[in-house]
């Protein structure tokens, strides 16, 4: 129970990262120099408090802990069901609940190595094709051009996968704190749906802006 | 209608088990699933063969002890319907199904298709009850119970321990089973005294029986012939946050 | 005397004080000796059964102190076939203030068991029958409730009053999981061993006294000798001697017959009830029969087309081709007769060729009527649940077409005899619930059989019990003693018997054949010829079994034929002494017809001077004659009349 309860809080945490970041993201909209002076402010935010890029680093801590509390408890309960059912069904049991649960853990996978790629993309440029520290923009850009589909189509397919995670763990998060009213129940399904639309809406306008050269 | 069926034959625990094909033929629609058996059991008699080991009782969906997986689904494809209400008139001549026991660490196989669950009675034991020694009870009418919450303590109170729940969870978990225990008794005002402990002591059994924990996949209110509803899950889970504060 | 039976010598009921009856079982509860608390934990109690009277009864010896061992055939105490009573549990509450009382439920019952039941037995019944409803209550049972928060009743089986208590359709359900919980925690606190999966096949009888009982292991196979100082059988009823009626498939006879093989009194076996409105058979495959509340009768219409073999479809029946058989024969109640009047009409009709649906067994039970009069909407919220059972069963759709029903064995009122203790005639054995015969006399009202397995199991049997027990502990039996290893020799030597057979028929084909010779001359309605037919077929089919039937695996493992096999064979014992006892009782009482003994408008004729008494019988030897032993029955204060319902 106490693992569920860390799912829950770590899963929420990584949440509202998620849609800050978005936020951040949807500034490309506003052109080049806003973008990489939103960049920049990042890594000065509590200045003059703390010095430059602490804050951000603080951050990244606090992310790093969720997210392997997240995994840590994951890992946890997914060993359990396992020993819970040793002897696999010969049938292959038809999912009969929703889709979007039975993949969590899959999902949760593929999204995993879609922030490890990210980070090495996008933070350390290790594999960004501009690859220019402090020219976001243009390392956003060069990143979703035409001739690199492939990475948009893997950026498009995590971004899906968080979606789908998203769906059913927020709803799941809710019922582990303790959500049961049927009416409750309703708005925790539609919140957990809108939530997630609108971080694979927000996620994905930016790569398609750049494929069909809104962006660029 | 002619139809076969492959079912999952393990002469014992230590047995590890295999599906085995067999053709059950002219059987009538109207025939239930077990009945089904009954007529494929009598020709493996006759035939000198070991009939096929399953358990159920009532045969009116009310006593929990029916227990196949049919097709990957616990039960069958009938919604909201044991295996023993299960008619064959939802299948198809030629059909080929598949039958299966409930497979759970927790719920080790006895004999083909017979389970044990008595790991259910373990989780009971731990708290599923209200301390209530015969002679001790005040008047039935000293205690008003709000309408609203006596219907919902009935559905939840519905639940015939068969164990679909845990058999369907892609983690084997019997937190439906719990659950529907929980909350019965926590909407009742004489559950109140023991409604911290009993949460508490339930699910300790329920992890100490080997289930699995919930990822709320929802699987189990799917497959649940009573319809437990989900939101008790949810129920469960706020009554253990609290009563890990009132500790 | 007769080629069927001896008689022997009258029996009485010691145990119950006389005097005024309202205070009978005060002062039977107060000249009961008490077991100090001390020695109860030093006394041991075998119940076997965890239905309501074997489920209450260990939850609340353990409470008291004893040590109780526990034994279903189940996999879990919880599946007992007493969660399938759907209708309600009767309690004298007057919580209507509609005029009830103990004394009112005490009249109603005696007069509805056709004044063969013991007056003493029904008023205590009656007394404690509110107290059940405060234990169950107390231990969170979900009663149905009215908007104020208090418990709702409603009126059923043709009751004047409101005194029954109901969890919708589910009241059994939910009263065994009570005493199921209640059950539970004692087993969790280490004062019930419980022993699930596990069958008495014989009682073990030591110096006079039941001291035990021989037990199979259905998952090993393995047979052990259980010892205790007292017996309780709460073992259920025996419908399924007719294969095909409304219990659970596994419900058996089987410790109740070992019982009276060793010496108790088997009372009142032919009293059956037949109860009129359930799922009729749809083939051969048919493994038993589905119960629809009664409650169904009260807007549905019962009829059958006027000529014989009509094979129209109902909507395709004039309405002056259609007979109202209830309503024509009994004008003043209609469709809510009594089970017994309503089962025994639609059988006639039925014989006489006018039945519908597949074998010609089955009534129409229409809703037409009263669709059109309260319309789709207040029929679905009456009765959806019984609508969709009935439609899940037989795929047909009840607001369209006229349900099909036909009378299916229900509940048996016979047991083993029991005095006002529950004692049966082996001192140290005691009977509870169904499998006794006490109190419903020839005719069981709905919602009384909940009533009575939990009146017995919490509240008559532990202060009767220890009245016994006071006398206690008894010396220890050890398990090399000479009776205790012929008990349990004769167990696995029947069991190897059964086994060697290895004929060419099953199980399951002698049971269904039993049923039918059942149902066929000890059914609804039983004459001389028949009986004395049945008896030399229920004999022969026997003599058979034993030749020809094939059991398969062995004693050692899970074997559930080995299972049935031993059930069917003590099945046949009982089908002869059932027809016996019915071929004895020259009159029609109750769930009893005699044709013989009718009106002359064809309704049951009792016969006080010569039957009023409880036929009481004793086991001879295999195929010897039973010994009858006779208990009058006095009716001090509810005055033998006949039943009219026309």
């Amino acid at each position: 129970m106490a693992l569920k309860i860390l799912m829950a809080v770590t899963g929420i945490m990584l949440v509202l990262f998620l849609y800050l970041h978005m936020i951040g993201n949807l500034k490309i909209f506003f052109g080049e120099t806003t973008f990489d002076h939103y960049a920049h402010w990042l890594r000065t935010i509590g200045e003059p408090l703390l010095p430059e890029q602490w804050y951000l680093w603080i951050q990244r801590g606090g992310l790093t802990i969720a997210i392997v509390g997240h995994i840590w408890a994951a890992t946890v309960l997914a060993r359990r069901a396992r020993r819970a059912r040793p002897v696999k069904y010969a049938h292959r049991p038809k999912v009969q609940g929703s889709y979007a649960a039975r993949t969590m853990r899959w999902g949760g996978v593929i999204i995993l190595l879609f922030v490890i790629y990210h980070i090495l993309d996008l933070t350390t440029l290790t594999l960004n094709p501009n690859g220019q520290q402090g020219k976001v923009y243009a390392n956003v850009v060069a990143d979703f051009a035409p001739a690199r589909w492939y990475v948009t189509l893997f950026y498009a397919l995590a971004i899906v996968a968080i979606g789908f995670h998203l769906r059913h763990g927020l709803w799941s998060a809710f019922r582990t704190l303790g959500q049961q009213k049927p009416r409750g129940e309703r708005i925790a399904r539609a919140t957990a749906l809108v939530l997630s639309l609108i971080l694979v809406v927000g996620y994905l306008s930016v790569p398609f802006a750049v494929l069909t050269g809104l962006v660029g | 209608m002619d139809i076969q069926v492959r079912v999952w034959r393990q002469s014992s625990s230590e047995d590890d088990g295999r599906m085995v094909t067999y053709d059950v033929t002219d059987i009538s629609p109207d025939a239930s699933f077990l009945e089904m058996l009954d007529v494929l059991n009598e020709k493996l008699i006759l035939d000198g063969d070991d009939p096929v080991a399953f358990d159920h009782d009532c045969r009116e969906g009310i006593c929990g002890m029916c227990s196949m997986v049919i097709d990957g689904v616990a039960h069958g494809p009938e919604r909201a319907t044991t295996t023993c209400q299960l008619h064959m008139r939802h299948f198809k001549d030629g059909d080929v199904i598949d039958v299966e026991p409930w497979r759970a660490a927790a719920f080790p196989v006895i004999k083909d298709l017979v389970v044990d669950r008595s790991a259910f009675d373990k989780i009971i034991q731990a708290g599923g009850y209200i301390t209530a020694p015969t002679g001790a009870a005040p008047e039935a009418h000293a205690t008003p119970v709000p309408k609203k919450d006596a219907d919902l303590a009935f559905e939840a109170a519905t639940c015939i321990g068969c164990g679909a729940c845990v058999a369907a969870c892609p983690n084997g978990s019997a937190m439906l089973f719990t659950a529907a225990k929980v909350a019965h008794l926590g909407l009742m005002p004489q559950g109140q005294p023991e409604r911290d402990s009993r949460v508490i002591d339930m699910l300790q059994a329920q992890d100490d029986a080997g289930f699995g924990g919930c990822t709320n996949a929802g699987e189990c209110t799917t497959v649940c012939p009573k319809g437990i509803p989900l939101t008790l899950i949810g129920r469960l889970n706020s009554d253990y946050r609290k009563a890990l504060r009132n500790r | 005397m007769s080629e069927y039976w001896n008689e022997g010598d009258p029996i009485a009921d010691t145990a119950a004080p006389d005097g005024p009856i309202e205070t009978r079982w005060e002062r039977r509860k107060f000249s009961a000796k008490l077991v100090n608390p001390a020695n109860r934990r030093k006394l041991t109690v075998i119940v076997v059964g965890t239905g309501l009277a074997g489920g209450s009864a260990a939850a609340t010896l353990a409470e008291a102190g004893y040590h109780v061992k526990s034994y279903c055939y189940q996999d879990s105490p919880r599946r007992a076939h007493s969660i399938a009573a759907q209708g309600g549990i009767n309690a004298a509450k007057n919580y209507r203030n509609d005029g009830d009382s103990v004394y009112r439920l005490f009249y109603d019952t005696v007069k509805g068991g056709d004044f063969r039941a013991r007056e003493s037995n029904v008023y205590r019944l009656a007394s404690v029958s509110v107290n059940i409803i405060d234990q169950c209550v107390a231990q969170g049972v979900p009663f149905a409730r009215e908007y104020g928060g208090l418990l709702d009743n409603r009126s059923f089986g043709g009751t004047q009053v409101s005194r029954t208590f109901y969890a919708r359709g589910q009241t059994g359900q939910q009263l065994l999981l009570g005493a199921y919980q209640a059950m539970e925690r004692q087993i969790g606190l280490g004062n019930i061993e419980m022993n699930a999966r596990h069958e008495m096949l014989e009682l073990i009888v030591v110096d006079g006294k039941a001291r035990g009982i021989v037990v199979r292991d259905m998952v090993t196979g393995e047979i052990t000798t259980e010892m205790a100082d007292a017996v309780v059988l709460a073992s259920g009823g025996y419908g399924n001697v007719f294969f095909l009626s409304t219990n659970a498939k596994g419900c058996n006879v089987t410790a109740s017959w070992r019982a009276h093989r060793k010496g108790a009194l088997f009372g009142n076996p032919c009293y059956t009830q037949i109860h009129p409105t359930c799922i009729p058979e749809s083939g051969t495959h048919q493994s038993k029969l589905t119960l629809m509340s009664e409650s169904l009768r009260n807007d549905g219409r019962v009829w059958v087309p006027t000529a014989r073999g009509d094979s129209r479809k109902p909507g395709d029946i004039p309405e002056d081709e259609r007979d109202y058989y209830l309503e024509r024969i009994y004008p003043s109640f209609g469709n809510l007769v009594p089970r017994d009047i309503a089962s025994r009409a639609a059988k006639n009709v039925c014989d006489e060729g006018r039945g519908v649906g597949p074998g010609g067994l089955g009534v129409y039970l229409d809703f037409a009527d009263a669709i059109r009069r309260l319309g789709k909407k207040a029929v679905e919220a009456k009765y959806g649940n019984l609508f969709e059972m009935y439609q899940r069963i037989t795929g047909e759709d009840p607001y369209r077409t006229p349900m099909r029903i036909y009378p299916a064995v229900h509940y048996t009122m016979g047991g083993l005899w029991v005095d006002y203790d529950l004692q049966s005639t082996i001192p140290g054995l005691f009977v509870v619930g169904e499998a006794n015969f006490s109190d419903h006399g020839a005719n069981r009202l709905g919602a009384s059989a909940l009533m009575q397995g939990l009146g017995d199991g919490y509240f008559v049997l532990p202060t009767t019990l220890g009245n016994y027990l006071a006398a206690g502990p008894f010396e220890k039996i050890a398990e090399d003693h000479e009776d205790v290893v012929e008990a349990r020799k004769s167990v696995e030597k029947r069991i190897s018997r059964l086994l060697a057979v290895d004929g060419d028929r099953t199980v399951d084909s002698f049971h269904r054949e039993l049923g039918h010779i059942m149902w066929e001359y000890c059914g609804m309605e039983r004459t001389e010829e028949g009986l004395t037919k049945a008896i030399g077929l229920i004999r022969s089919l026997r003599e058979e079994f034993w030749q020809r039937v094939k059991v398969p695996g062995t004693g050692e493992q899970l074997n559930q034929n080995l299972e049935k096999a031993g059930r069917v064979a003590d099945f046949f014992e009982l089908a002869e002494l059932m027809c016996i006892d019915a071929l004895h009782r020259r009159e029609s009482c109750g769930g009893h017809f005699r044709a013989e003994s009718q009106s002359e408008d064809g309704e049951a004729l009792r016969h006080d001077d010569e039957f009023s008494y409880v036929a009481a019988w004793e086991y001879a030897t295999e195929g010897g004659k039973p010994t009858l032993h006779k208990e009058q029955l006095e009716f001090e204060y509810v005055h033998p009349s006949t039943r009219s319902y026309k």
